[in-house]
């Protein structure tokens, strides 16, 4: 080679170089264009979330003219509240209905003018008139809850040009409806049933306050256990372990659960927990427990990382004056990591509310419509509640799934952040 | 409900217990002077409280674990010999049927006098027992109290002693990340082993018809269910791969372009805002692929005269390889950015472009930690349940085409334990095996993962 006169090399170069430099914008272009890949990914995430999930936040009210109709609620004027309560008032609610509509007068025509009305709207009606009795016998003007059908037509789900057969509202329905807009006794209004109730078959009155719940028991477990045993676990291979054969095993093992899958974790629950202690099905109890186990290896490896984050002379200066072993770690050492082990805390916490598969290996997908008081009760949680929602075939479901994911996401966001403050605000350098 | 009173009896005992020993320490040390005193009055109260509670729980355990046990030998032994005679899995029945008198709970027939009887005696025997339990812990509990409570003198070091304890229960914290261990391993190759004693593991492992339905009556039409895993292997794999396609190259390439491209502003906040897409909840990406991907896809589809299902492997493979995509690039974003500046340095100095730096001398250099952070990747795929739950099909395709639907290891899992289940039919345990695969495929992936990716941190540090 060296006998290759030096101009050729020069050549050789310059003939490559516009190659080159092509490649390298091309190359460039590629990364930048993966980035934009994912990122492009997560606007079109949260667009369509948000866009399905915002209507979830109304719904459709129908103004009714209902009379209080004394016979109807309590023919006999005791006014005991357990008369009171238990009226018929969907009745009120259909009389009331008819009343707006005299025109309609056969047993079919009826039954489809009351489906216009959600079984929910009784049960205002009742809620009113047991908060105040004196109500009875009066007429009120009063907006009653739509059924989810209508719902979703007023918002413009379900588009009013489709054929008949495709639109779960019938074209006399729709006469009717637009009657109703026509004389302004059609709004949107604020839906609390989203925010205060449970699950429901019917989508107007589902809500996801039971699953919160659910979330939050199960959350609670999970903390009370985890916390102290990871942050155990950390403090004795951090500070007291030996270096052997026996505490490698256990921190291959601890890195190993970290990436095991979570249905396994889902499968230990039901075998162990269920099936050999006896622990209830459906319980935020068990699923705490399953939690714990899973966030355990996310709390320990962030929590070593906060002990190894205390420089050695904070221990040496305890030592110096005369403190134990013990005393050193505790009174010094661990304070100083605590910011960064409760940031480990929080992002385990985090992960454990958005995991959903082991649940369903629990139990925890049924049906619940009650508000679990206890963790010992039947429950649901928050990532449950969407999956069970997905898969609901009513479209109503649709936007109330988006806006139940983005409440999930709001929780995800606020325990990051808190994450983060903390990391800031207390977090030192050394 | 009894023994969490009695829990919160031990508890307030304990705190009695610290102040005595507090209470008496100091008194001591009055008496003692500073210099004669060796621990902390504290300690002293630490020291005759744990005396006071550990034996007490530990007898508490013991109780709880042996008392079914006894109770059950106790109740069965009374029965008439011809109940005693019936097979184990028949007295099982029965004693639950004995139990479930005592709760009052529903009850599956009219009970006959002998069960009454039993079951008067189950409650009479279970209140005995609780009462003689909560009388051992009290009294035990008391009289260690009095025991360790006579120790606390000022020469005595108590704080050695509590340092010690404190050290066992830090111990004993940190082997609970082995037993979950062995816990998994244990209740898993149990039941799974349960199942292969139906049917044979090599029928599992390589039989090719999946259909788990064991009939109910004996002449049910298919009533033979068949238990050959290979169809949901292929399925899993079918679809880890589609996301690793995915989540490998953009992953991979928006690393290398955070790491060697961008500029500090864009690296600081993209990051982050990659790394949210890690921190969606798996049901969510779910729902995404059953909502907005699968109908887009078949779409698609139909415009290029292709046929999707709208359960299609390729759908649930796609979303799963975004949701894979932040954790392939933050890892090897790590490994990238560890690799010495030197080595780019010397590359530049030959004359190399960017691009030819980063594949020639960058990547090979980083390859083992990008290798590890891939096999950790397609663990996570592999183990991956919600997506594929709500995106992947249910039906056992032994294909290869990503637009059909295939079924996973995980979607049979949950359906097969999702929902009324009797616990001995081959059809639930089949989830059991199922779980033994995946739990040794992911751990074998793994370990290999970890081991690649330390081998290699060691060498530049």
């Amino acid at each position: 080679m060296s006998s290759t006169p030096r101009t050729s090399v020069k050549e050789a170069v310059a003939r490559g170089i516009t190659r080159r430099y092509a490649y390298e914008s091309l190359f460039r272009a590629l990364g930048l264009g993966a980035l934009l890949v994912g990122l492009g990914f997560l606007a079109f995430f949260f667009y369509t979330l948000i866009s399905n999930g915002y209507t979830a936040l109304v719904q459709t009210r129908l103004e009714l003219d209902v009379t209080l109709d004394p016979m109807v609620i309590d023919p006999t004027g005791s006014r005991e509240p357990s008369v009171l309560a238990g009226a018929d008032y969907q009745k009120l609610v259909r009389d009331a209905l008819g009343a707006r509509f005299p025109d309609v007068t056969s047993r079919a025509d009826l039954r489809a003018l009351y489906a216009l009305v959600s079984p929910g709207a009784g049960i205002e009606v009742q809620r009113l008139v047991t908060g105040d009795p004196r109500l009875i016998g009066t007429t009120r003007s009063l907006w009653l809850l739509a059924d989810d059908d209508v719902d979703v037509l007023v918002k413009g789900h379900v588009s009013r040009e489709l054929p008949e057969v495709d639109r779960r509202i019938t074209d006399r329905q729709l006469e009717w409806l637009s009657r109703l807009e026509s004389e302004g006794r059609v709004a949107e209004k604020f839906n609390r049933y989203f925010f205060t109730s449970g699950d429901s078959r019917d989508p107007e009155l589902a809500g996801i306050w039971s699953a919160t719940v659910g979330s939050f028991f199960m959350l609670l477990v999970t903390l009370v256990l985890s916390f102290p045993l990871g942050v155990a676990t950390a403090i004795y291979l951090e500070e007291f372990a030996p270096r052997n054969r026996w505490t490698d095993l256990i921190e291959v093992n601890i890195n190993n659960l970290a990436a095991v899958p979570s249905i396994v974790f889902g499968l230990l629950g039901l075998a162990l927990f269920i099936n050999e202690f006896g622990l209830p099905r459906s319980a935020p109890l068990v699923g705490g427990l399953v939690l714990c186990l899973m966030t355990l290896p996310v709390i320990i490896i962030a929590s070593r990382a906060a002990l190894t984050a205390v420089p050695p002379s904070i221990r040496e200066a305890a030592l110096g004056v005369g403190a134990s072993k013990m005393q050193m770690v505790l009174h010094h050492v661990l304070p100083l990591a605590m910011p960064g082990m409760l940031t480990g805390t929080i992002i385990g916490m985090a992960r454990a509310l958005g995991e959903s598969a082991p649940l369903l290996m629990i139990g925890m997908v049924a049906f619940i419509v009650d508000t679990p008081e206890t963790p010992l009760d039947p429950a649901t949680a928050l990532p449950v509640q969407v999956y069970l929602w997905a898969d609901s075939p009513e479209r109503a479901f649709v936007e109330r799934t988006s806006a139940a994911i983005l409440v999930l996401l709001m929780f995800l966001l606020m325990m990051n952040a808190a994450a983060i403050w903390l990391r800031r605000r207390f977090e030192r350098r050394y | 409900m009894a023994s969490s009173t009695l829990l919160l009896a031990v508890a307030g005992l304990a705190v009695f217990a610290y102040y005595l020993g507090r209470q008496r320490a100091v008194a001591a040390a009055i008496g003692a002077g500073p210099r004669g005193f060796h621990s902390l009055p504290g300690y002293h109260g630490g020291y005759v409280a744990l005396w006071c509670v550990l034996p007490a729980l530990l007898v508490l355990a013991l109780w709880q674990v042996f008392e079914p046990i006894w109770l059950r030998s106790a109740v069965l032994g009374q029965l008439p010999a011809d109940v005693r005679a019936l097979p184990s899995e028949q007295l099982g029945l029965v004693y639950n049927d004995i139990r479930n008198l005592v709760e009052g709970n529903v009850v599956s027939s009219s009970p006959s006098a002998d069960i009454l009887a039993a079951a008067s005696r189950y409650a009479a025997l279970r209140e005995t027992s609780r009462a003689l339990a909560a009388a051992a812990v009290l009294v035990l509990g008391i009289a260690c109290l009095a025991w360790a409570f006579r120790r606390v003198r000022p020469d005595f070091r108590a704080r050695n002693r509590v340092e010690h304890a404190i050290e066992y229960l830090l111990i004993a914290a940190s082997m609970v990340a082995i037993l979950t261990t062995i816990g998994i391993f244990l209740s898993v190759l149990f039941e799974a082993l349960r199942f292969f004693r139906q049917v044979s593991p090599l029928d599992f492992l390589f039989g090719t018809s999946w259909s788990p339905q064991t009939a109910i009556r004996a002449d049910q039409v298919g009533s033979s269910g068949a238990f050959g895993a290979v169809p949901l292997f292929t399925g899993t794999l079918l679809i880890s791969g589609i996301a690793m396609l995915v989540a490998v190259p953009v992953g991979l390439m928006s690393a290398i372009y955070l790491s060697e491209y961008a500029n500090r502003r864009l690296r600081s906040w993209a990051k982050p805002m990659l790394e949210i897409l890690a921190g969606i909840p798996t049901v969510v990406y779910g729902y995404f692929a059953a909502l907005t991907v699968g109908p887009i896809l078949r779409a698609v589809g139909e415009g290029f005269g292709l046929e999707v299902a709208s359960e299609s492997a390729l759908g649930a493979g796609l979303v799963m390889g975004i949701m894979i995509i932040p954790f392939v690039s933050s890892l090897s974003d790590d490994v990238i950015t560890a690799v010495p500046q030197a080595l780019r340095d010397g590359s530049y100095g030959l004359g190399a472009t960017r691009s030819e730096t980063i594949r020639q001398v960058v990547l090979p250099a980083a390859l083992p930690g990008i290798v590890g952070a891939v096999l950790l990747a397609v663990s996570r795929a592999i183990g991956e349940t919600m997506i594929v739950v709500m995106a992947a099909g249910l039906a056992a395709n032994l294909t290869a085409n990503p637009f059909e639907a295939v079924t996973t290891v995980t979607v049979q899992i949950v359906t097969l334990l999702v929902g009324d289940q009797e616990f001995d039919s081959p059809k639930t345990l089949a989830a059991f095996a199922l779980g033994l695969v995946l739990f040794l495929v992911t751990l074998v992936l793994n370990v290999i993962a970890l081991r690649v990716v330390r081998r290699y941190r060691e060498q530049y540090e």
